[in-house]
């Protein structure tokens, strides 16, 4: 059974970027490590680079390289101020499906755990397709711009969450927000105030399934918001990329989450 | 909002991208801001190519700052022993060090006007006219 969600931009709108951007200073504080598969894209690029980090969030991937130039967007305002202090590259407020740049004329992007959060198949297709038009095109022995594209998987077992195949691929997921209590000593802090990131962990901190573990300090001065998330099942990322007329050059698994390369085709 | 940015930025909305008009965006009412960026030579040299000259030109016309109108070549950025130029330092300032903290990006095809607040432009377009 899927509860499929109701095929409309407002519906993101409420269930991502409202709560994206009412979180954004506390999310952010939870992502800073970059993962290994994305770091190791941006560093494999040649210096002098130019290309993009569609729906950047805080930033975290602009501090990897600072050899290529990246115009980073995302729709979170609060988020992208965050994103501009990262030189030399640059921020705005954008959506994934009306960016404002030339088509075919980048030489890499990068989308990090971004086209989940689109409610339809369609909108999800549309959005790689648009990230994949903004590359520059093979010519003249020059191999054409590359994306890479990351995912949430649906076969995450061994994850604190437990999806496998066979659940629900459309859900809303927990945030808990905690306001900040001044003079608490440190020791005393629940777990969900001080997170960490790491792609083995993500949301771990947050995740109100199991504020049981942390007891009654979870009944004041906390917030709960709900995100919207399609999870990739395996080979549906690599599917969705063929139909936005994409050539998938390398794809994989990495800590709960599902990753392609890819390129438009010529 | 550095102005390297606005080489690479045209109008969002999917019918201006095929009209020359809508590059570059035209900045309005833009209030200019300096604020420093770690200089490097390579990122200069790597970007020049890059960029459109002839629009650089006409922004830098537009904002009433100095652009000469050929692009510099190599040789000019840097002296002996690879010492960067007063050219390459001023076009490093003119383009990275610049800043565009409010005011208004204008589409030269559509005129839909973007705003700037505080450093960040907004380019989030109401649902009919995406």
């Amino acid at each position: 059974m899927s509860t499929q969600p109701p095929d409309s931009s407002d519906y993101e709108s409420e269930h991502v970027h409202q709560v994206y951007e009412q979180i954004a200073s506390h999310f952010s504080s939870t992502r800073y490590k970059p993962w290994p598969i994305v770091e190791r894209f941006l560093l494999s690029l040649p210096d002098g680079s130019i290309g993009l980090d569609i729906g950047c969030g805080n930033g975290k991937y602009l501090s990897v390289n600072k050899n290529v130039y990246i115009l980073a967007s995302d729709r979170s305002t609060n988020l992208t101020k965050i994103a501009s202090t990262h030189q030399p590259h640059s921020a705005l407020v954008a959506d994934t499906i009306a960016l404002p740049h030339k088509p075919a004329s980048f030489d890499f992007a990068i989308s990090i755990a971004v086209v989940h959060h689109l409610s339809t198949p369609e909108r999800r297709r549309e959005a790689i397709h648009s990230i994949l038009a903004l590359l520059r095109r093979a010519e003249n022995g020059k191999e054409a711009g590359k994306a890479l594209i990351y995912v949430w998987a649906l076969e995450q077992k061994d994850s604190r969450r437990g999806w496998d195949s066979g659940n629900d691929q459309d859900v809303l997921v927990p945030w808990v927000m905690k306001e900040k209590r001044p003079k608490q000593p440190k020791k005393n802090r629940s777990k969900d105030s001080t997170a960490d990131e790491d792609p083995t962990k993500k949301d771990e901190n947050v995740d109100l399934e199991n504020n049981s573990a942390v007891g009654p300090k979870h009944q004041s001065g906390e917030k709960t918001f709900h995100r919207y998330y399609h999870l990739y099942r395996s080979g549906e990322l690599e599917q969705d990329i063929t139909h936005a007329d994409g050539l998938v050059l390398d794809s994989g698994y990495e800590k709960d989450n599902w990753w392609a390369i890819a390129s438009p085709k010529s | 909002m550095k102005l390297l940015t606005l080489n690479f930025l045209t109008c969002a909305r999917r019918t201006c991208k095929s009209s020359p008009l809508s590059f570059p965006l035209h900045p309005c009412d833009a209030e200019l801001e300096i604020a420093d960026v770690d200089f490097s030579l390579d990122f200069l040299r790597n970007i020049l190519p890059r960029l459109e000259w002839d629009a650089m030109v006409a922004l830098c016309s537009e904002l009433s700052l100095p652009l000469s109108a050929t692009v510099p070549a190599a040789a000019e950025l840097s002296g002996a022993g690879d010492e960067p130029t007063q050219s390459a330092k001023d076009l490093h300032h003119l383009l990275l060090e610049t800043n565009i903290t409010a005011g208004k990006l204008v589409c030269g095809n559509c005129g839909h006007e973007y705003a700037i607040k505080e450093g960040i432009a907004n380019f989030l377009l109401p649902a009919h006219m995406v």
